[in-house]
């Protein structure tokens, strides 16, 4: 069993399960019409330097995502 | 009896092209496809009716989260039909939307496009059963080919509301997309591509910065072979043998006066394309000669840049700069648009989310962006006198858009979130596509721009005969000299700036025993100082007036402090 982390710990390339979405309601919502949900299998493509975002996979589809949006999603990494 | 369909789908899937397969030649508004904030109109025959057709911004969602979906979401409001336009190649995404727009009771045809594309990625979508399942007509099209398109008209007659779905929640909006997804789509493997691997490099940041300055330098430089190559043997021979003799007939058949000034220029003076100031001669050739010609090339590598997808990486490689300017990634999308036009550059300021936001990249846009009329004008005046004092324009611009953007980052109120934005798969870019967005956008430069440039010239000569210019031009001398080092006519070509920024650059040369440090000066504080009436009246629009005066106060404080500095340091008094 892997302990979760936010998002933005993980390292490019590697692989993690949505655990939990903290934020406001509308943070929450604003990932969930993008199918960032509790349960998806996401994947970190790349990370800027810089405290710069991170592009993120999920299912067929890519996102560029800040660091404070990826450090309010937390992941279990597989 | 339908009498609207509206276009919806989310952003990058190709709405616009749909639409300009339906409408044909009649698109009535302005278009900027790709970053369409601003909805098109058109209308359409269907069974010898004509009916509207709107094409609506991109939007992920009916609940919006800036001003383009709201803008999206109103459109939808009044409409007889929505024509739901998808990308089969990202079925679940897209069908977010569609579950909304099913909820809402109003006749929808979902158009499943890049149907093409499915095959190569091993996708394979059974559209028959998606339609039993949602109850709507699913029509596969390829927009780019026109293919399907036929179909899509022919299913106007039998959509209707869908009455199996119910409104719900989020949560269960995605449960019942996955069940969907799990009866229609069947994904084969998918191996490791070329197309994914330049992916990656072009977003990992070790080499997708270098691999964007490359982009950017050859883009331009692109820009300029086109542009130039267009003058050199296609306009400028055209001009100068034919159009010149015309106008040395004309000249004579006019004989000296005032009709003379206006439409030639100065009577008994050899006619000069760029200095004269005739309706005829300086009003036609500046925008048809010397900019049109850069215009067409920065539109055209611009559309390629949008259709292939990259412009969303870049976004994404920039964001962490543009974060401390007060925007984020996403605000690199105004600033390209404007180099083109600022119009459409302050139009794209919607697609970010705050008030903050848009006021920052809307007031830098106005300040530190010159449009391609006016950059076509400043390499047409001060590249003969070498790299350095071009060098000396564009390091000043650069470095005001950095610092006053850290400036308004810290005092400008309000939140500046971060960037979310999606980032597409490669695509090939259509060339039939990409010539057809360039041409109108082109269209729409000839359309505003031209009547735009005759009104300039025109007034700027009426002016001249009332003598309002030469003593606005004696009233000012003393300000220009002292604060900028400049000789007192400047002061009516920055006047002129305010109706078109080429002709302003333009009747810099007309200025007697004027330097080309001087010159410089002048052309940088063209930029800043305002901006074209075109664009302040739809910044006006978008920031609202209270705003637009703070960010004209910025606008005119920038350019007076600028001046001075650069003939401190420029002219060392």
């Amino acid at each position: 069993m892997h302990r979760t982390k936010p998002l933005v710990h993980l390292q490019p390339k590697k692989k993690a399960r949505i655990i939990s979405i903290h934020g406001g309601h509308q943070f929450c919502r604003r990932m969930c019409v993008m199918n960032l949900r509790v349960g998806q299998i996401i994947e970190v493509v790349s990370k800027q330097p810089f405290m710069g975002p991170l592009t993120i996979s999920v299912g067929n589809c890519k996102m560029t995502i800040g660091r404070g949006m990826a450090h309010k999603i937390h992941v279990e990494e597989i | 009896m339908i009498k609207k369909i509206v276009l919806m789908g989310n952003p990058n899937v190709g709405k616009s092209v749909v639409f300009s397969r339906l409408t044909g030649a009649n698109v009535i508004s302005s278009n900027y496809p790709g970053t369409t904030v601003d909805f098109s109109k058109g209308k359409m025959r269907f069974e010898g009716k004509t009916i509207e057709i709107v094409d609506a911004p991109g939007t992920y969602s009916l609940e919006p989260s800036n001003k383009a979906e709201e803008v999206a979401s109103e459109m939808f409001k009044n409409a007889d039909l929505v024509i739901n336009v998808i990308d089969a190649t990202n079925l679940e995404r897209n069908l977010y939307l569609s579950l909304e727009l099913l909820e809402r009771n109003i006749p929808v045809i979902i158009a499943l496009n890049l149907w093409d594309e499915t095959k190569h990625l091993g996708i394979h979508i059974d559209e028959k059963k998606m339609e039993k399942l949602l109850g709507v007509p699913c029509v596969p099209i390829v927009a780019l080919t026109g293919e399907g398109i036929k179909d899509l008209v022919s299913s106007i007659k039998k959509a209707k509301s869908p009455k199996k779905i119910k409104p719900t929640s989020e949560e269960a909006r995605w449960i019942e997309i996955g069940q969907i997804i799990k009866k229609v789509e069947r994904i084969e493997h998918k191996h490791h591509s070329i197309r994914d691997r330049i992916e990656d490099l072009t977003i990992n940041p070790i080499t997708g910065v270098p691999i964007a300055i490359g982009i950017i330098f050859s883009a331009f430089w692109i820009v300029r072979l086109i542009g130039e190559s267009l003058i050199e043997h296609v306009l400028d021979p055209l001009f100068n043998t034919f159009y010149l003799r015309l106008m040395e007939r004309l000249s004579d058949i006019l004989g000296p006066g005032f009709i003379h000034t206006l439409l030639i220029g100065e009577y008994g003076v050899e006619i000069e394309f760029i200095e004269s100031l005739g309706v005829l001669t300086t009003g036609l050739y500046v925008p048809i000669a010397v900019v049109l010609p850069y215009i067409i090339a920065f539109y055209f590598m611009l559309s390629v840049l949008e259709d292939t997808g990259y412009l969303p990486r870049l976004a994404t490689l920039v964001d962490n700069v543009f974060h401390k300017l007060g925007m984020h990634g996403h605000g690199i999308v105004p600033m390209f648009l404007g180099l083109g036009c600022n119009v459409p550059g302050a139009l794209a300021t919607r697609t970010l989310e705050t008030r903050k936001q848009r006021f920052i990249s809307a007031t830098l846009l106005a300040i530190s962006i010159p449009c391609m009329a006016q950059l076509a004008m400043v390499f047409g005046i001060l590249g003969k006198y070498g790299i350095y004092y071009l060098g000396i324009v564009f390091l000043t611009l650069g470095i005001l858009y950095i610092i006053l953007g850290l400036i308004m980052n810290k005092f400008v109120k309000g939140e500046s979130p971060e960037i979310f934005l999606e980032i597409p798969p490669y695509r090939r870019p259509s060339l039939k596509a990409t010539l057809k967005k360039t041409w109108m956008r082109v269209r729409w430069f000839l359309k505003e721009a031209i009547p735009f440039l005759f009104l300039g010239v025109a007034i700027i000569n009426i002016l001249y005969a009332v003598g309002f210019l030469q003593w606005l031009g004696t009233v000012l001398a003393p300000v220009m000299q002292g604060l900028f080092g400049l000789p007192g006519e400047t002061s009516t070509a920055l006047v002129t700036g305010f109706l078109r920024k080429d002709i302003a650059v333009g009747m810099l040369l007309t200025i007697e025993g004027i330097t080309p440090i001087q010159l410089t000066i002048a052309a940088t504080m063209l930029t800043i100082y305002f901006p074209c009436v075109a664009t302040f009246a739809v910044l006006i629009r978008e920031l609202g007036i209270k705003d637009m005066i703070k960010s004209a106060a910025i606008m005119i404080t920038t350019a007076f402090l600028v001046g001075i500095i650069m003939k401190i340091i420029l002219l060392g008094v």
